[in-house]
């Protein structure tokens, strides 16, 4: 039978991503990075490739990977609210901000558990 | 409240570590047997671990859908384990899941029914019966969660604890009586005073590069145990999904989608040039999805290395042959998933292969969940020896629920008579001097934790993966070797003390830096293949490696040995 076959692997698109790196919504800039991606990939899949090869410092929460479930990703992507792990990159510029109604505590990670599950400190 | 040297300091009766299905029920059960529990996790109770992943099947033996009952249930488990399950656990397994179910049900879970009102039932590969429950559409590992998550939330005597990662387990005579970790919000190193420690932090498979695990598991668990003495069982028996997603890149579901996707709908599997071949490995063509997962990855191990893949390097799952109708009747909300992956499965195949899943071994665990080492408990994926060599689809939910139950049952009435609740910070000093020594460790120059753990999952991936040999396996120990002694002490950690992610993966990378070299120890000596140990240099299953194969740390090193001399 016939196969319509899904994009080859060789297929790259190129985005750049202009991330928030503070330690409130206030102090802080934007650092731009220039990436490639397969189409399909994720913004969490972008995030952690800048972590392990261009990045150490940058700061995300997350532990489902790609599930939807944990619910830890949530951030801007161009100002709307939306798990880094579903959402979609696409060929363009990108920003990415901590979610606005939130503590910031560092560049995209916010205050988000109820006070009861963090340390008395 | 700070104590000394700053860091927090906790006291409880039983610490349960993970907060997954397993640490879950071990917290809900040590509650109600009267324990002051917390329950950490590193991420977020309730949603970090894998449980929450899980899509759908989950065995029991309830005889809902047909005759069954759990010593037919023991015998297939046993079947598949390929000779080597610890039968009394595997029999705890299979007789009180029933009972989880049943208490889930009473906590409202919404097990999908018969038109007749009873729980439905389904087939899954190398179960007998009809045995397996869930919750549509997919929901199965999230419905129960939620469920678990409620219980917590009404027990006043559980503290739950998200951020904060376990880095070192303390002993004392012999016995566990707590453990430090990271207060990652704060980089705060945490000391917290317990009775007995219950280990729940699932598997290793996140340490692999293509991997249905979260982020959030690492092989942690094997590491904290080997320090504190327990013994890990069987690690070489690492299962391999074999329909897991490949491409193109799908987010918002699991990679382990197609494997209930095929019990639903059938599935052809294709090589890259668009033909079927599991019958050229002895299986039917595979639309009645009746293989078994071992057979399976075999089959497409073998044709993706005769050049047959597909682009991404595996083989094509085709649905194109069943209807729309068809495919809407089964998968209802999940096609608009698939639609949002610019997947259409009316128009085109998806490519899937073997990933990482599942560490059937584990810390070795008695009935009660009971380590070797006095005070340490284990649950769940992390506790080895019920699955023998190769776990059957749908024993996974059932392990973290009965095994989480029962630890927390035991770990309680061992609190009540223990005397360790209260002792001095001195003996956690070393562990939270480590942790603060650590910060800013190498002024920020050189390799990050994330890059090596990067570079370990490419190692283990290539070389201790789905099929292994024994040049492969000894140059994964040399370089594990080498990232354990010379890279790990090389590594770059930040000084941030807001979410110092850094100085977490430094304490992950060590234990699970362990982890993986036991694994590849163990993956070297069971010269043999059985189950999911795949040997191409020793293809056989040889019947002088009936044995269970331990591991422990001895001065430092990490030392194997079989029940007896397999020759």
């Amino acid at each position: 039978m016939t196969v319509a076959k899904p994009a080859h692997p060789d297929d790259r698109k190129s985005a750049r991503l202009r991330i928030w790196r503070g330690t409130s919504h206030d102090e802080g800039d934007y650092e731009s990075f220039d990436i490639t991606f397969e189409d399909g990939d994720s913004v969490l899949d972008s995030l952690v490739a800048l972590r392990r090869d261009r990045a150490p410092d940058l700061a995300l929460r997350f532990s489902c990977f790609n599930a939807n479930v944990c619910k830890e990703c949530t951030m801007l992507v161009n100002g709307t609210v939306e798990y880094a792990c579903i959402a979609k990159l696409w060929p363009g510029e990108i920003q990415l901000d901590p979610l606005p109604n939130r503590p910031l505590l560092r560049y995209l990670v916010t205050d988000t558990l109820p006070d009861k599950e963090k340390l008395e400190i | 409240m700070r104590g000394q040297q700053g860091a927090t300091n906790l006291r409880t009766d039983v610490l349960v570590v993970g907060g997954g299905g397993a640490g879950m029920f071990a917290a809900i059960s040590a509650a109600r047997n009267g324990a002051q529990v917390v329950l950490a996790d590193k991420n977020v109770v309730g949603r970090g671990g894998a449980t929450i992943m899980a899509q759908m099947t989950c065995a029991a033996a309830l005889g809902e859908q047909e005759p069954d009952n759990p010593d037919e249930h023991l015998s297939d488990t046993l079947k598949a384990g390929r000779g080597l399950c610890n039968e009394d656990l595997a029999a705890l397994l299979c007789r009180n899941s029933p009972h989880r179910i049943r208490e889930l049900e009473g906590w409202k879970v919404q097990w999908a029914r018969q038109e007749n009102g009873k729980i439905r039932q389904v087939i899954a590969p190398g179960h007998s019966r009809q045995r397996c429950v869930y919750v549509d559409f997919l929901k199965t590992g999230a419905a129960i969660s939620a469920a678990l998550r409620k219980q917590i939330k009404r027990a006043d005597s559980i503290r739950k604890l998200s951020n904060v990662s376990l880095t070192d387990l303390v002993a004392r005579d012999g016995e566990v009586i707590g453990a430090v970790g990271i207060d990652i919000t704060t980089a705060t190193p945490v000391v917290i005073k317990a009775s007995a420690v219950i280990l729940c932090l699932g598997g290793m498979t996140k340490m692999f590069k293509r991997t249905t695990a979260p982020n959030n598991i690492a092989g942690e668990g094997l590491g904290l145990a080997l320090r504190a003495g327990a013994k890990i069982v069987d690690i070489e028996f690492l299962q391999f999904y074999p329909n897991g997603h490949m491409a193109p890149r799908m987010v918002g579901l699991d990679p382990t989608t197609w494997e209930p996707t095929r019990v639903k709908l059938g599935g052809r599997l294709l090589n890259g040039e668009g033909e079927e071949f599991l019958q050229n490995y002895g299986e039917g063509n595979g639309e009645a999805y009746a293989t078994s997962r071992d057979a399976l990855t075999h089959a497409m191990y073998k044709e993706v290395e005769a050049g047959r893949g597909s682009p991404h390097g595996g083989v094509y799952l085709s649905f194109q042959h069943i209807s729309q109708d068809d495919l809407e009747g089964a998968l209802g909300p999940i096609l608009e998933i698939f639609h949002r992956n610019n997947i259409d499965l009316t128009k085109m195949p998806v490519e899937v292969y073997p990933i990482a899943h599942y560490q059937m071994g584990g810390i070795e665990v008695n009935p009660r969940m009971e380590t070797s080492v006095a005070g340490l408990y284990a649950a769940g994926e992390l506790a080895g020896g019920a699955n023998g060599a190769n776990r059957l689809s749908g024993n996974a939910l059932p392990e973290a629920m009965v095994f989480g139950e029962r630890a927390g049952e035991s770990a309680a009435i061992y609190a009540a008579k223990a005397t360790a609740r209260d002792w001095d910070g001195e003996i956690a000093t070393p562990y939270v001097d480590h942790i603060r020594s650590l910060m800013g460790k190498n002024g920020g120059a050189g390799n990050s934790p994330a890059s090596l753990t990067g570079d370990l999952k490419e190692l283990m991936w290539n070389n201790v993966g789905i099929y292994r040999n024994q040049a492969d396996l000894e140059i994964a120990l040399a370089k594990i070797r080498a990232m354990r002694r010379t890279d790990l002490e090389n590594l770059a950690v930040s000084d941030e003390t807001v979410h110092n992610a850094s100085l977490v993966e430094w304490f992950e990378l060590r234990n699970g830096l362990m982890a993986m070299e036991s694994l590849t120890i163990a993956a070297l000596n069971r010269r043999e293949s059985r189950g999911a140990h795949q040997r191409d240099d020793f293809p056989k299953t040889l019947e002088a490696y009936q044995l269970s194969q331990r591991i422990s740390l001895k001065d430092g090193a990490l030392v194997s040995s079989f029940a007896a001399d397999p020759g």
